[in-house]
């Protein structure tokens, strides 16, 4: 387990990067949180720096957008899409399990 | 009888169109025609990845799995040879044709070519797989290469070339690289990437011709300057593929004329990306853009038009495209004029790293940034919510 930050550092609409072995992601969507790969399937984009829309995020360079609790993905030009990974939070901070993907997720 | 809507262009615009159509519940026959033998593939990584070698063909391949599911019929290495409007009919060059309901028109652009390179060995441009295979075998066994233009083709095609180890000569007719796109400042802030890694910019010289006989040895300069060059790339723009159309009754301009819902002149025949100039209300006049994002999200409002599905408003989009030029990422959003106050407001030239908006009238127009992914981003979305959305 990782812990990301506090969840007064990551307020909605915000994103974050951590390091892990991959690094990952992790949006705060209206007070929930959720955790995917930072990396585009496409190129080496970082999803963190990428426009939140909903429960999705749009790729900062070709715009392949990416749903968060899913992973999947929605056009071109990505094709495969992202790991995501389970987020906890407790007392106040936020934590993400590597390689666990979300509950739901594909 | 089912009806049938054929996509003539097997590239971005063309399979994002017949996506949108089925997208759209079009349950009809589709039928792809494309010039080119390849399935549909991604261009931009032409002159990056793929001309370096670290891209193959299976990664830039557009199509996905999902697209068995589309039920398309494609008839590839087959070139449009006319549209007959009254039939309503595509003609191919097999002799045979192809009766639509609907017609898309996705034929793209091509690069344009130098006057008298034609059959000398070594010269090349870079628009299709093929151009970009047999320039990637030349640069192989080449040591210097001459590029012809300074555009974003010219500079990535530049950019790949010495990450291959040649030695890197641009020649640019203009004072600076980009001015039109970028404004003059921008365009040398861009620019200045060329010294940083080594290559030649020579500005404001024009190319009096090539030397050589069976294969180019050299470029001669209009200063009478000689350029030694083992290989060419000439990348001085391209012009939408509209040829075929000439006798269709199809309006043509700087391409096929649409209107903001892509509808051509023709009922039930629409274009979209490289190859349509569609009418701006902002810019007042047909506007032609040759980006890769502009050729994905057209084909939606032209499958809607084509289907007849209500009055959508039409959209009023902020062209963007990128550029990767020795590692350095460039992206553009919005369209600036003559006149615009360029302001960095983030970052510096000088680090090559920086976001830089362009105001009229004290409103934003136009972004422009170099390794700032986030902050760009950002503000290309604020430009989407200030054009004024147009009726
Ligand atoms: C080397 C290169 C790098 C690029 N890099 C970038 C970039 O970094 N960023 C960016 O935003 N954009 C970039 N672009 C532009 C982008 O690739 C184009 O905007 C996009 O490909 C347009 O798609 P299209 O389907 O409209 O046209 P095209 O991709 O040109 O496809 C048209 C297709 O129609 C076929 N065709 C033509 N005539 C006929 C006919 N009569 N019958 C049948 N088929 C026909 C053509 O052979 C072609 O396959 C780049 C382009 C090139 C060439
Ligand atoms: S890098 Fe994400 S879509 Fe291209």
């Amino acid at each position: 387990m990782i812990l990301v930050c506090a969840t007064t550092a990551l307020p909605p609409g915000e994103a974050t990067r951590v390091e892990a072995d991959e690094p990952i992601a992790v949006f705060n969507v209206d007070g929930e949180y959720y955790a995917i790969d930072d990396t585009c399937t496409h190129q080496d984009a970082s999803l963190a720096d990428g426009w939140l829309d909903g429960c999705a995020v749009e790729c900062p360079l070709h715009a392949s957008c990416f749903d968060l609790r899913t992973g999947k993905v929605s056009g071109p030009p990505a094709k495969t899409p992202v790991n995501t990974h389970r987020v906890l939070v407790a007392d106040g901070m936020v934590y993400v399990e590597p390689g666990v993907a979300a509950d739901g997720a594909a | 009888m089912s009806p049938t809507i054929a996509v003539v262009g097997a590239s971005l615009a063309g399979l994002t169109a017949a996506r949108a159509l089925r997208d759209q519940s079009y349950d009809g026959r589709i039928v792809v025609i494309g010039d080119e033998v390849h399935a549909p593939y991604d261009r931009p990584p032409l002159s990056k990845d793929f001309l370096a070698g670290t891209a193959s063909l299976d990664d830039i391949a557009l199509g996905t799995p999902d697209d068995a599911d589309l039920g398309l019929e494609w008839r590839l290495g087959t070139a449009a040879v006319g549209l007959d409007r009254s039939s309503r009919s595509v003609l191919l060059d097999d002799g045979s044709g192809i009766r639509a309901d609907g017609v898309v028109l996705a034929t793209g652009a091509r690069a344009r070519r130098l006057a008298g390179s034609d059959g000398l060995a070594g010269v090349h441009v870079l628009r299709s797989l093929d151009d970009a295979i047999s320039l990637r075998e030349d640069l192989a066994s080449a040591g210097r290469l001459v590029v012809i233009g300074a555009g974003f083709i010219g500079a990535e095609v530049a950019s790949t070339a010495r990450t291959l180890g040649l030695e890197v000569t641009v020649v640019e007719a203009q004072p600076v690289p980009l001015a039109g796109p970028l404004g003059a400042d921008m365009g040398a802030a861009c620019a200045a990437l060329h010294a940083d890694h080594g290559t030649r910019l020579l500005l404001g010289t024009g190319v009096a011709g090539l030397v050589g006989t069976d294969r180019v040895e050299a470029v001669e300069l209009t200063d009478g300057t000689r350029l030694p060059a083992d290989v060419v790339v000439v990348g001085i723009g391209a012009a939408p593929t509209i040829e075929w159309l000439a006798h269709s009754g199809v309006a043509l301009g700087n391409g096929v004329l649409t209107d903001a819902r892509q509808a051509t002149n023709i009922p039930g025949v629409v274009a979209v990306g490289d190859c349509a100039a569609t009418w701006s209300t902002s810019a007042e006049r047909h506007v032609r853009i040759e980006h890769w994002t502009n050729a994905l999200e057209q084909p939606a409002t032209a499958a809607a038009t084509l289907l007849g599905a209500g009055e959508r408003p039409a959209p009023s989009p902020v062209p963007y495209f990128w550029s990767d030029q020795y590692g350095a990422r460039i992206q553009f959003a919005g369209s600036r004029r003559e006149g615009d106050v360029a302001r960095v407001v983030e970052g510096s030239c000088a680090s090559r790293s920086f976001v830089t908006v362009y105001e009229r009238d004290g409103r934003p127009v136009a972004v422009l940034g170099m390794n700032q992914p986030r902050l760009f981003t950002r503000l290309r979305r604020q430009l989407r919510s200030t054009v004024p959305a147009t009726a």
